[in-house]
């Protein structure tokens, strides 16, 4: 599984980062980084709970 | 579980009915599906209406909530462009427009909310509203040739219009009828960093006047206001709030008190219907407060909420009780709030400043952390969220900010 994220829509609300700090972090400077691309099959849940309630429907996960 | 219903019908093919559906599937109904809207086009995504489309960055099908293969796989029979124009809880049926009823099992309210108009716009070229796609490009074909355009309302939708109209080259007067910005549902300083915001990328901004009518022949030419000035326009923009859209249930029996009314578990006052997004009412037992909320998130999670209530058995159903959650990029500014606010709310500057354009504010009530607003500091802002969900006192929310910054 890889997390995908759309640059060009992403507004940094950071939502994601609240649903699963393991792999999202938005910084001082305002930007998303993923911290993990290909996150354990275990993050699943969360993963899909964060891009159902990314407000601009900017992350997908790519199965491998 | 009990015995699942056999179809299952949505009223409100927009954000709360598509999680309905995305999630009575989810949780494994397998039964007919039927989805009725009165646009005529699939789900699409309003947020991106007042800023990226309107600015001429997005064309429409890139507001589409699901590429067409994932509407496929949905198994939902579309009755787009139909509007229901009643509901027979008795019989459980609802009637479409064109007389066609259709009788369901479980049924999902989502009709959310239509713009309020001004008396004496209409049949007046030039005056708009925004809320669905076509209105969005009606008015931004107008845009392109545009010089000046008027707002009426400085609430959310307003200040969006705004700041997409001026990133446009276009001149903009804003009119207010509140002292400042937001003035019914913020502090004042949070009204006033809103009116800086927009002083700042020369917007003409008038706060405390009121609308007493409209200048032009057939198309508008200005806004006269209640002291007889006129503020010249070529195009005006209404944005002075929504209504639920609940007249289809007028004769229907279900309880309706500006919007329609709801437990704490989205099931309205008759069996096997439930409501979910801008046109539901439900006691929020996290915040002890009967809300209506017409915002993005709580499409989301109440149409999903809404759905497994149809699903579950009696006493099964869990509490509906977000969060709310709500976002406005305006200009380079983000700006998100969580939980609630009122005007008399405590408030504390815990990072940054107004003047800056960057900081965080926590609100509260009777001592306890209530919301918390923020200008462009999103990493901060969500942790909030947790705190407020675990209904954290005012003074250990302060303290966890002198931790976080």
């Amino acid at each position: 599984m890889r997390v995908v994220v759309d640059f060009d829509r992403c507004q940094s609300n950071a939502v994601c980062m609240d649903v699963a700090p393991e792999i999202f972090e938005v910084r001082d400077d305002n930007f998303l980084y993923i911290l993990d691309e290909t996150p354990p099959e275990s993050m699943r849940a969360k993963l899909e709970e964060a891009v159902r309630r990314c407000p601009t429907q900017a992350i997908s996960l790519q199965e491998d | 579980m009990v015995t699942p219903p056999g179809r299952v019908v949505v009223v409100g093919a927009s954000l709360a009915g598509l999680a309905a559906l995305e999630t009575l599937r989810q949780e494994g109904y397998d039964g007919e599906l039927i989805a009725v809207g009165a646009e005529p086009v699939l789900p699409y995504d309003r947020p991106p209406l007042s800023k990226q489309v309107l600015q001429g960055h997005w064309e429409p099908d890139k507001t589409m909530l699901r590429g067409q293969p994932e509407y496929d796989a949905l198994g939902v029979t579309w009755h787009l462009g139909r509007r229901a124009t009643a509901l027979d809880p008795g019989t459980k049926t609802v009637t479409l427009d064109d007389g066609e009823p259709i009788r369901y099992d479980g049924l999902v309210i989502a009709t959310g909310a239509t713009p309020r108009r001004l008396p004496g716009t209409e049949g007046l070229a030039g005056v708009h509203v925004l809320r669905t796609l076509e209105e969005c490009l009606a008015l931004r074909a107008e845009l392109e040739t545009a010089g000046r355009v008027c707002v009426v309302g400085a609430g959310f939708i307003g200040a969006e219009v705004a700041a997409s109209a001026r990133v446009r080259g276009v001149e903009v007067t804003v009119l207010e009828a509140l002292p400042a910005p937001l003035a019914r549902a913020f502090p004042a300083e949070m009204g006033a960093a809103c009116a800086a915001l927009h002083l700042d990328h020369g917007v003409d901004l008038r706060c405390g006047v009121t609308v007493a009518g409209f200048e032009g022949d057939g198309r508008v030419t200005g806004v006269r206001l209640g002291d007889g000035t006129v503020v010249g326009a070529d195009v005006v923009v209404v944005g002075i709030g929504v209504v639920p859209e609940t007249g289809w249930l007028e004769s229907s029996g279900l309880t309706l008190d500006n919007g329609v009314v709801c437990d704490a578990t989205c099931a309205t006052s008759a069996p096997g219907v439930v409501a979910a997004g801008d046109i539901a009412r439900w006691p929020n037992n996290l915040f002890g407060e009967t809300m209506r909320v017409e915002h993005w998130s709580n499409a989301v999670e109440q149409g999903a909420a809404a759905a497994r209530r149809l699903l579950a058995g009696p006493g099964e159903a869990a509490e509906f009780a977000p969060v709310p959650y709500f976002w406005s990029d305006q200009y380079d500014a983000k700006i998100q709030f969580l939980g609630r606010c009122c005007p008399t709310d405590e408030v504390r500057i815990v990072d940054g400043s107004v003047e800056e354009r960057r900081f965080v504010a926590l609100f509260g009530r009777d001592g306890r952390l209530i919301g918390a607003l923020a200008f462009s500091r999103p990493r901060l802002l969500m942790a909030y969220r947790k705190l407020l969900a675990a209904k954290t006192s005012f003074e250990d929310a302060v303290a966890h900010a002198a931790r976080a910054t």
